[in-house]
């Protein structure tokens, strides 16, 4: 039987390999797929403890994340094909412009 | 209409320094001078209407202006009282500042901070009366310390000259003696706010009237502990022993400044206290006594240096000392309103003898010693003159004003049966007659000891020697006032009269007195009169040597006082301040400092490492959140 923990566990998973890609990744549009997958991750675990306390509130939850998550997407893309057109590269190490 | 008086007397002093202050950086303005000499004089007049109110109705006047200070149980305002004791003081403190402010324009005509000098001596003017006419001892001390500031100020007035050495002074410029006399005063301030500290903790008031008609529910001790530390800051003020060596080095500045400040005025104050604060200081006889023995020591002490010295302007400085030791000495035996009347015509023929010294040192272009003058009675009669007569007046010969309130002085030691004192102030009194007349034979008599050929005494302009002549005047009849002022002050201060016995006897006492008078002058004309003759074994002797250096009491302070403080000094710099209080303000700033700038390299630009510290943070503060659900 599918409990909550293992939901739970999914999720944690997949948020880990989410911030790993945060962490690791050097290419802005990977960051945002891994920002994605972490926003996901906590949405799976929003709907698993909705659904095991009957409580409708945490799914409602995860449907705004969705659709934040999707405008954010719309404007973060318009922004990076900007930064594309500008620099010609999307790669971190190579936009460091404000080094202190 | 007395009240609008009392306030012209006060303010008038006030507005003629800051009117001169609006110059005091422009070129010199004889304007200035005479602006402040008006104002100055105009507080003079409603000083003298006061006293004549006061004298004709016998009542005083009570003016509060506002309230100054009020925090919880403690509430000082600032009240004015102009009754018997404040009155002559104001008077007298006014007359001689208007002399002495005319005298200036007169005498600081070359100098270029000429406007500057008049707006600090109104500014000193002004403090002196806050001084006297206070009717608290908060305000008294306000005044108190004001003319401490002006005093510091004026004597530092030439503060661009370098230092030079003398013989009692390894180095002197006016800058070191006016940091003196404020140092040594500050000394004695610590004493006097301590008894103000110990009269308002027993009393809860500093109002003259409020404390004193609290006094019989103290306990001796406290009586004894607030008159003491009083005595110490009148001590400083009025530069007693061993608080003295500052007013003979305070003649460093300029000789109005001595005239006005260090003879007539301020250095009077102190005995101005101890009159003020009498139901004090009858209530204390034990500290009454000391402070006629320190008195009379002081008299005997100070003339006994001046015998010997050569300084013109330093002899007059230790008669001055030596005549507050008179004042004390009358006032610590309850004779208050004699105290009072010997200030008085001490201040007037003491003025007038040190404006007379000024004159001879403009003559003598600034030349000091009186082993190099003689004979300038011929260029300079009207100096002579005045000089003569506040000279005699001084040495207490009869009818001149120092012969009435000094001889009051000496019978009141012999009627309180304090014998030795009496016999002490009588030697002093042959004393005070010989340094007076050995300074004018010296300086006026005989043939000249300067070169004559490059200096040519001139007498000093007409209306300054005008502007003395009131000083004179009142240095020949004050004393015939005695009688007077005796029926205006007791009414408020105690009477003090002599014995039957006494009575009796005092042809015989002035007699004595006048003898040693006469002889100390005659044998001042044998010495000097004709001329000096320098007597090489007498200056080489242990006695003579011993007075003109003071009794080495200049080099002990050094030595043991001075030295061994600036060596402490140095050693808490480089040990405790630089080691300690400095390394650990550095210390933090080098830490922060530190710091920021090893942080600073986080600061890489790149946004990957940023995300990486975000985690990282986050991760710290899950673990802290997690440590502290685990403890609880």
């Amino acid at each position: 039987m599918i409990g909550l923990s293992h939901y739970l566990i999914v999720s944690a998973l997949i948020f880990s390999i989410g911030l790993m890609g945060v962490l690791r990744r050097r290419n802005l549009l990977m960051l945002f797929f891994a920002t994605e997958v972490m926003l996901n991750a906590v949405n799976i675990a929003f709907a698993a403890i909705s659904h095991y306390y009957n409580d409708l509130t945490g799914q409602m939850f995860a449907f705004f994340i969705i659709a934040i998550a999707a405008s954010e997407v719309a404007v973060g893309l318009g922004i990076l094909i900007v930064l594309y057109k500008k620099h010609g590269t999307l790669d971190l190490d190579d936009l460091a412009s404000m080094k202190g | 209409m007395m009240e609008n008086l009392v306030y012209i007397a006060l303010f008038a002093p006030f507005a003629s320094s800051l009117f001169a202050a609006l110059f005091g950086m422009s070129p010199r303005q004889t304007f200035v001078g005479i602006i402040a000499s008006l104002l100055l004089f105009t507080s003079f007049v409603a000083s003298a209407l006061l006293a004549y109110y006061v004298y004709t109705t016998g009542n005083s006047i009570h003016v509060t202006m506002m309230e100054w200070i009020s925090a919880g149980d403690l509430t000082i305002p600032f009240g004015f009282l102009v009754d018997q004791v404040s009155v002559t003081m104001m008077t007298v403190v006014t007359l001689v500042s208007t002399v002495v402010h005319i005298y200036s324009i007169g005498y600081m005509d070359h100098d270029k901070s000429f406007n500057r000098f008049f707006s600090y001596l109104s500014a000193f003017v002004f403090s002196m009366m806050i001084l006297v006419m206070s009717d608290n001892f908060a305000g008294l001390f306000i005044g108190w310390e004001g003319v401490g500031v002006c005093s510091w100020l004026l004597i530092g007035f030439w503060y661009h000259k370098a230092d030079v050495t003398r013989d009692e002074n390894p180095s002197i410029s006016p800058s070191w003696a006016a940091n003196e006399a404020f140092i040594v005063n500050r000394i004695a301030d610590l004493g006097m706010l301590v008894g103000l500290f110990i009269i308002y903790w027993n009393v809860g008031s500093l109002q003259y009237d409020v404390v004193f008609s609290a006094l019989p529910n103290l306990s001796g001790s406290v009586l004894n502990a607030a008159a003491l530390a009083l005595f110490i800051g009148a001590m400083g003020k009025s530069a007693q022993f061993p608080l003295h060596t500052w007013l003979t080095d305070a003649m460093e500045g300029p000789t109005p400044v001595s005239a006005l400040i260090h003879a007539a005025t301020m250095v009077t104050a102190g005995v101005f206290l101890v009159i003020r604060a009498n139901p004090i200081f009858s209530m204390t006889p034990e500290v009454s006594f000391f402070i006629a023995a320190l008195g009379t020591f002081v008299a005997f002490f100070a003339a006994s240096m001046a015998l010997v010295n050569r300084d013109l302007k330093r002899i007059i400085a230790f008669s001055t000392l030596s005549q507050l030791g008179y004042m004390f000495a009358a006032a610590g035996l309850g004779a208050y309103w004699i105290a009072l009347f010997h200030l008085a015509a001490h201040a007037f023929f003491k003025a007038l003898l040190f404006l007379g010294a000024g004159n001879v040192m403009h003559a003598m272009h600034d030349e000091l010693d009186i082993f190099k003058m003689g004979g300038l009675k011929k260029a300079m009669n009207w100096t002579y003159a005045y000089m003569g007569v506040a000279s005699l007046a001084l040495a207490g010969i009869p009818v001149f004003a120092g012969f009435f309130s000094k001889d009051a002085i000496i019978e009141t030691a012999f009627n309180e049966g304090t014998y030795v004192l009496w016999a002490i102030l009588v030697l002093t009194a042959g004393m005070t007659a010989f340094y007076s007349f050995r300074q004018v034979f010296l300086t006026f008599h005989g043939k000249a000891r300067y070169d004559e050929s490059t200096l040519h005494p001139h007498e000093m302009y007409k209306f300054v020697l005008i502007a003395m002549s009131p000083l004179a005047l009142l240095a020949v009849i004050a004393g015939f006032f005695m009688g007077g002022f005796q029926t205006f002050v007791t009414k408020l201060l105690p009477d003090y009269v002599m014995s039957e016995h006494t009575h009796h006897l005092i042809w015989v006492l002035t007699a004595v007195v006048l003898v040693f008078a006469v002889g100390g002058i005659w044998l001042a004309y044998k010495k000097y009169a004709n001329g000096l003759k320098r007597d090489e074994e007498l200056e080489n002797s242990f006695i003579y040597k011993l007075l003109a250096n003071q009794y080495y009491i200049p080099q002990f302070y050094e030595e043991f006082i001075t030295k061994p403080y600036a060596m402490l000094s140095e050693k808490m710099w480089t040990s405790v301040d630089m080691k300690i209080v400095d390394a650990t303000v550095d210390g933090i700033a080098k830490l922060i400092y530190k710091s920021g700038d090893g942080s600073r390299k986080m600061q890489t630009g790149n946004l990957s490492n940023y995300l990486n510290w975000m985690a990282v943070g986050a991760v710290l503060l899950l673990v802290v959140a997690a440590i502290s659900a685990m403890l609880g």
